[in-house]
């Protein structure tokens, strides 16, 4: 095997943002915080950044979910780039890590700043969460047949997947609560963590539903905040204050039609193709896995990534995740920073920078012993990306 | 089953013969002629052989309930709560499929892989959504 170029990179710093409730910070400032936090950790100044990327550029989404664009941190910043990407199509909210490590490994620049923010908590502090074109009178694009039907929401469209997954394979409610209870406890050990206080599977199980067989447990909470990524050439490793963290293999591929409905097989997801392209590009197997960073904007994509990467098989995520097998101390400890459920839905980076804390010995009382890979799948429904990192 | 306000799906160069066709008490797809394939929702060109010989083809508007979900959260401030989503599979080919929502049904007689049969419901002069039913009276 040619010796994948993502390997000529590594993540040599990482840093976030305040990050909590109703923070009511501009979006811009937020970004600057982490990112200027971020090149310290590497060691660097922000003259050395020369590269910047982030997700998903300055779109139209809902509110406060874009963040700033790139051309707006790089002007803040006052730095000068030799390479700059953004975009909202690629392989998940890493995209822009995945393209950044393409980057330096081309030599187009040697130090990105990679960036996700987002500030969707105070955006609906006035009006709750509304569901996707809400207010609308007509609809475009490819909503035009969901959104007149009232799924108006990923949770509609994910309590699919998730109901057609209890039907063919016995998963039940109760392993889509591990997920979340699993989470909150992780989360009280993070004090970054936006929701701490324990919860039991019987409070679990008695919240208010959202969409069957989803509850308000199942889905992430809305935060404000932003993570910065400092992705860098590998030869800069030795200058470094920290250890390198390296990326061992990502996984980009997709290989089914690209449509929340039309997916052919709902009780999988694109997170499946993404990890089989991961796994061909390294000699390291699940077994090597010392945690998992698992995409939980509902509950059950952290099952579905389960098996996409095959730490049990298909179908058999449900029973896999009993017994504790998935909490610290147990054999595969998942979302040790307490995730989107708990952590808050920094959409994607927040499972990265708990990634490299894991990897640099660096997380206290959510440490796991002796951590020497991670894995981080992100993603939901046909979307998906994910990457194995080393120490 | 609760109404609440449907926006009204755009018609756009790929989608309105689909709405329209709806609104005429026809369910109609895209449909290859060499391979016989529906194409939903339209291309322009057919995804299995890469032709461009294209026409429509009408369907039974039988299908099977392929998974659903009771939407209990308000996505707008008054929306009326609960309703069904559903996602079915038309019978005529495995795969296509359709968002609707299931009417005409107690929810708890809702079940996956139940027969559905379409049920046009008028939303301008020129869009019907296709809603299904229980094929056989429940």
């Amino acid at each position: 095997m040619t010796e994948p170029l993502e390997r000529k990179a590594i993540i040599s710093g990482v840093a976030q943002s305040a990050i909590g409730r109703r923070l009511f910070r501009d979006d811009l400032d937020l970004t600057c915080e982490a990112a200027l936090a971020a090149i310290g950790d590497a060691g660097l100044q922000p003259d050395d950044i020369d590269g910047v990327a982030a997700y998903p550029g300055p779109i139209q989404g809902g509110p406060g979910f874009a963040g700033p664009g790139i051309y707006e941190v790089q002007d803040a910043l006052g730095i000068d780039v030799r390479w700059h990407a953004s975009g909202l199509e690629g392989p998940a909210q890493i995209a822009p890590i995945i393209h950044a490590t393409l980057a330096v490994a081309a030599g187009l620049c040697r130090h990105v700043l990679v960036y996700r923010t987002v500030t969707e908590s105070s955006a609906a502090a006035d009006t709750g969460r509304l569901g996707i074109g809400a207010g609308s009178a007509q609809i475009s694009g490819f909503p035009a047949f969901f959104i007149p039907f009232g799924a108006m929401s990923a949770a509609n469209w994910l309590a699919l997947y998730a109901r057609r997954h209890m039907h063919e394979f016995g998963t039940t409610k109760e392993h889509l609560g591990i997920i979340a209870t699993t989470a909150r406890r992780h989360a009280g050990l993070n004090p970054k963590a936006v929701y701490r206080q324990p919860m039991t599977m019987e409070d679990y199980l008695a919240v208010r539903i959202v969409s069957e067989p989803f509850g308000l447990y199942d889905c992430d909470v809305p935060v404000d905040g932003s993570t910065a990524v400092i992705v860098s050439a590998a030869e800069t490793a030795r200058d470094l204050p920290h250890p390198p963290v390296r990326f061992n293999a990502v996984g980009t591929a997709m290989r089914a039609r690209p449509l929340w409905d039309q997916w052919e097989d709902i009780t999988t997801m694109a997170a499946r193709d993404a990890a089989a392209h991961m796994w061909s590009r390294t000699d390291l197997t699940p077994a090597d896995v010392d945690t998992a960073q698992l995409y939980d904007g509902f509950s059950f994509l952290a099952l579905a990534w389960i098996e996409a990467l095959g730490f049990c098989k298909r179908g058999e995520s449900g029973p896999f995740v009993e017994h504790d097998r998935i909490a610290l101390g147990g054999a595969l400890p998942i979302n040790t920073w307490g995730g989107q459920l708990s952590g808050g839905r920094l959409h994607g980076f927040g499972f990265v920078a708990e990634a490299v804390r894991q990897l640099r010995g660096e997380c206290e009382a959510r440490q796991v012993p002796n951590c020497e890979v991670a894995v981080v799948g992100v993603g939901g429904g046909p979307v998906a990306g994910c990457m194995l990192l080393t120490r | 089953m609760s109404t609440f306000f449907r926006p009204l799906p755009a018609l756009e160069p790929r989608t309105a013969a689909f709405w329209r066709a709806c609104r005429a008490g026809r369910l109609e797809f895209t449909r290859c002629v060499p391979c016989q394939y529906y194409i939903h929702p339209s291309r322009p060109i057919c995804p299995k052989c890469r032709g461009r010989n294209l026409d429509v083809g009408t369907v039974s508007g039988r299908a099977r309930l392929h998974s659903f979900t009771i939407n209990h959260q308000r996505w707008y401030p008054g929306q009326e709560v609960p309703y069904v989503i559903g996602l079915v599979e038309l019978i005529e080919q495995p795969g296509l499929r359709l968002m609707t929502n299931v009417i005409n049904c107690p929810i708890e007689r809702i079940e996956i892989g139940m027969a559905l049969r379409v049920h046009f419901e008028p939303l301008s002069e020129e869009v019907a959504l296709p809603l299904f039913e229980p094929e056989l009276p429940i």
